[in-house]
């Protein structure tokens, strides 16, 4: 599938606008990386002051889909086709919470403009809505529970894990916010790129509706039906026959998770090393500075070279930064696998509810063979109680019958439902991790071939910086 | 290394070398690259000196006529101790030599004893230091193999150093060194341990007094050498501190590699781009390891015989400043009480002449030393620049070589996708 790109970046004074660059990947994220780098690979100290400005600029390109796109789960009809979306920015807010304390937390503008003119031939005027996280949050648990057939996309991580020392953990560092809005922004394209997610009402609430969202949401009385499928699912149950594929599928994302986290930690480990190494080079620069005042002749040599070194040092600071963009791309199918893991659970719970039903009707239907019949196969309080007792009189014997029937009959509309349930939960769920694992795949390899640019640019830095340090050396 | 913490703001601890206790002591960890090739003839190697003060107008180009290798490390076992001897052989052109061609075989006591001797008959000149004697910190005994073979280096270059100089290399004790099969006679001459000990028992008394008139040009050096020596002992201590920190970035990049080779197994279509990092990784920390060889090879030991170096500086200013002083002493003693006038007045324009020749001494090898230093740590810091952009450069192509691997296989991607 082909994307174009529609970019469009506002800096201070002016706007850029170039339109329809073919590219061939679709991953938002690398897109943002590919841009920084053609765009400014040549300029390190602008790169450094003003990164975080211009990513934030970066990212307010859209993704839109070209035509004659393969349907899959990212195509088809789409709420992104009619509509940009983008995370522009993030501020600080306080308010009195419930308990009237004081909180401090970050909100999110969500953008939306419709690409298509209105009736009357007009373009629309975007739409903007302030979010925090807890609504993300909020949105994200409704769409599980109405569709928990499907790999839902994750959240950015609600606090900093896998944090190499210098990262900041504190939820309020602006670098941790920008790579949250980020994340935010890749949650809700992915979401609205999605078949059967793009077309969710309370989605298009959420993108467009800034007050009385909330209470939409908690009418669909998704809450209740959360809590009881969270207790379920803490409950050990025991599934007799479960789906062999899904099964597979389960396992397959506990292992994806174990691999995914052990290479977070390993990578968060070299990290910190690299920036040791890097560091403790700034101090030639400073020695060679002291020393150069004492030397005649090597004096200018040494010191040269010392700036450069003292560059070198200075280089790791964006060079880790950049990095944490491919740990952020892994954390996300790190999350992802725990989503993927959750569907498998979800239809281990249909099925054994599935289980139990057919368990129920089976002893009814054999209640009410024994009571019509009279012959008693299985033990039971009535045939004890009538042994004791004597048989009970034909009228209650008929109105128990009766009841008996009901009950099969409802049983057996139980499991019937149950059974199509079970079997489309089945059915869209094998689809829908079909394409996930397409998407995975190619996310991925999109993901490790940005790591290995990252590598080249980093080895190229290092290739200039001790060229010239080298040339300032052979002048001493 | 999983169970190491890393301080919470290391990059103070980063700047702050002298707290850190590595930094005490010289590495041990060093083995070195110039190994010890004898040249075929004297003829086939020129050295450059500038010998005299006035750099730019007088350049004499000696033609090194004598070399000297140290190889061939052998242990020897006796009752009442086990040592290592190295072959030493030498190759000369001189005159002074009888043979052009001498092999003996010396033990590290052998070579103090003759740069005891040098520093005795030529105080104010600047002899080349030697290794240390042992290591403090680490388990390294001194017959490991390392140790040995870093010994052996430096020895090498101790003797060639000598070679190289203009008055040291003609010096008896060195010729006895290179040529007697059998040092203990030598080793009985000059004087004993009594006098030794009056003459630095008289250098304490001196330095305690201090000079009247300390000459500008040697006050400006000694204050070059206090400030050479910081300075290069800091160096040293980040270099140290820099491979200390390469280990550990190579023993994660260890440890780095296996999760995605072990992730690739999970996977089909990934398998092979999850790979291909892993090996990627992989190749670069053999990289690493590699670099960190060199520096512990090249940079590092020419470096510490720089801090050596300091030292002897010290201690050649020292002596200077004693021979000066043993002068002044006796010239007041003259000036003042007029006691035996005679000899003393004798024994004053003796050493009024001591003092004279050591200072021009001083004067005309410091350049040298000033000019060598130059060219050794230049050299070094070359290479070591050099290598670093060599490291990069085999990183550089190992990812590249990935990056070509997974585009070729994108681009038969688009292809089929085009098609379908």
């Amino acid at each position: 599938m082909h994307f174009g790109l529609l970019i469009s970046i506002k800096f201070p004074q002016n706007i850029l606008e170039l339109t329809h660059v073919p590219l061939p990947f679709s991953n938002l994220k690398f897109i943002n990386i590919f841009l920084f780098f053609i765009g400014f690979s040549g300029i390190h100290t602008v790169m450094r002051i003003k990164s975080a400005h211009i990513k934030q600029q970066l990212s307010r390109c859209v993704i839109r889909e070209d035509g004659g796109g393969r349907t899959g789960r990212f195509g088809g009809s789409r709420l992104l086709r009619r509509m940009e979306i983008c995370v522009s920015e993030a501020e600080k807010r306080s308010c009195r919470n419930a308990v009237s304390m004081l909180e401090t937390f970050t909100v999110y503008l969500i953008e939306t403009r419709p690409l298509e003119p209105t009736a009357d031939g007009r373009n629309s005027s975007p739409d903007s809505v302030w979010r925090r996280y807890s609504e993300f949050e909020l949105l994200r648990n409704y769409l599980i529970i109405s569709y928990p057939y499907i790999v839902m996309p994750p959240l950015p991580e609600k606090r900093a894990e896998f944090v190499w020392h210098k990262l900041s953990a504190d939820n309020m560092d602006p670098d941790f916010v920008e790579r949250r809005r980020v994340g935010l922004e890749n949650f809700l394209l992915r979401v609205a790129s999605h078949s059967v997610l793009s077309n969710d009402k309370i989605l298009h609430h959420f993108l467009t509706k800034e007050q009385g969202w909330k209470d939409l949401v908690h009418e669909t009385g998704f809450q209740a039906k959360a809590d009881s499928r969270l207790r379920a699912l803490n409950a050990i149950f025991r599934v007799r026959s479960p789906n062999k594929h899904l099964m597979e599928v389960k396992h397959y994302s506990d292992e994806l998770q174990s691999y995914t986290s052990q290479l977070l930690r390993a990578r968060t480990r070299v990290a910190d090393r690299l920036y040791a190494v890097y560091k403790v080079h700034g101090n030639y620069g400073r020695i060679f500075s002291e020393w150069s005042v004492i030397e005649k002749e090597m004096g200018d040599g040494l010191q040269s070279a010392g700036h450069h070194i003292d560059a070198y040092a200075a280089s790791i600071d964006d060079i880790l930064e950049e990095e944490e963009h491919y740990a952020d791309q892994l954390k996300e199918y790190l999350f992802y696998a725990e989503a993927l893991r959750a569907v498998c659970r979800k239809h281990e719970l249909t099925q054994f509810e599935l289980e139990m039903a057919s368990q129920d009707l089976i002893s009814k239907k054999q209640q009410r063979e024994e009571l019509a019949t009279g012959i008693v196969r299985t033990f039971s309080f009535k045939g004890i109680t009538n042994k004791i007792f004597g048989q009970e009189a034909p009228e209650q014997r008929e109105a128990r019958l009766n009841l008996l029937e009901e009950l099969t009959s409802e049983g057996e509309e139980a499991v019937k439902e149950k059974t199509a349930e079970c079997d489309e939960h089945a059915e869209r769920a094998v689809t829908d991790i079909l394409q996930f694992k397409e998407q995975k795949d190619k996310d991925l390899q999109e993901a490790l071939i940005s790591y290995a640019l990252m590598q080249i640019s980093m080895c190229k830095k290092g290739i200039q910086v001790w060229s010239n340090a080298r040339e300032c050396f052979l002048k001493m | 290394m999983s169970g190491h913490t890393v301080p919470a703001d290391i990059s103070d601890h980063m700047l702050d070398l002298d707290e850190d206790e590595d930094l005490e002591v010289y590495s041990k960890n060093t083995t070195l690259a110039d190994g010890g090739t004898m040249p075929n003839s004297p003829g086939s190697m020129v050295n450059q000196y500038q010998l005299e003060e006035d750099e730019e107008d007088h350049q004499d180009v000696k033609t090194k006529d004598i070399f000297v290798c140290v190889d061939n490390p052998e242990s020897h076992i006796t009752a009442i101790e086990t040592f290592i001897t190295y072959r030493v052989v030498t190759k000369t052109s001189r005159s002074e030599f009888d043979s052009s061609e001498y092999e003996v075989h010396r033990r590290y006591q052998d070579f103090v004893w003759l740069r005891s001797r040098l520093e005795e008959n030529y105080p104010t000149l600047i002899v080349h230091p030697l290794p240390e004697k042992f290591v403090m910190k680490g388990m390294v005994e001194r017959f490991n193999d390392d140790f040995i073979e870093t010994r052996r280096k430096a020895l090498h270059r101790f003797l060639n150093k000598i070679c190289e100089h203009p008055v040291l290399s003609y010096s008896q004790h060195f010729k006895a060194f290179l040529t007697a099969q059998d040092l203990g006679p030598y080793k009985k001459q000059g004087p004993g341990f009594l006098s030794r000990m009056g003459e630095t028992m008289r250098a304490v008394a001196i330095s305690v007094r201090g000079l009247r008139t300390k000459p500008e040009e040697f006050t400006v050096m000694q204050e070059y050498i206090d400030h050479f020596s910081t300075k290069i002992c800091s160096v040293d201590k980040v270099t140290q501190r820099i491979i200390k920190e390469q280990k550990e970035y190579m023993d994660e990049l260890k440890q780095y590699s296996p999760s995605y080779l072990q992730w690739a197994e999970l996977e089909e279509e990934l398998a092979e781009p999850l790979k291909g990092v892993g090996n990627c990784i992989e190749r670069c920390s053999k990289e690493t390891e590699d670099q960190i060889q060199h520096l512990s090879e090249v940079l590092l030991p020419t470096l510490h015989e720089y801090v050596l170096c300091a030292d002897t500086l010290k201690a050649v200013m020292r002596r200077r400043d004693n021979i000066q002083a043993e002068y002044e002493v006796k010239n007041e003693a003259l000036v003042s009480r007029r006691v035996e006038q005679e000899g003393l007045q004798e024994e004053v324009e003796d050493l009024a002449g001591r003092v004279e020749q050591a200072n021009s001494a001083l004067r005309g090898d410091w350049t040298l030393w000033r000019n060598v230093m130059r060219t050794d740590l230049k050299s070094a810091f070359v290479s070591a620049a050099d290598r670093n952009v060599e490291y990069y450069e085999k990183c550089l192509a190992v990812w590249e070589s990935f990056l070509l691997s997974q585009r070729g296989e994108s681009v038969e991607q688009t292809d089929w996708e085009h098609g379908s």
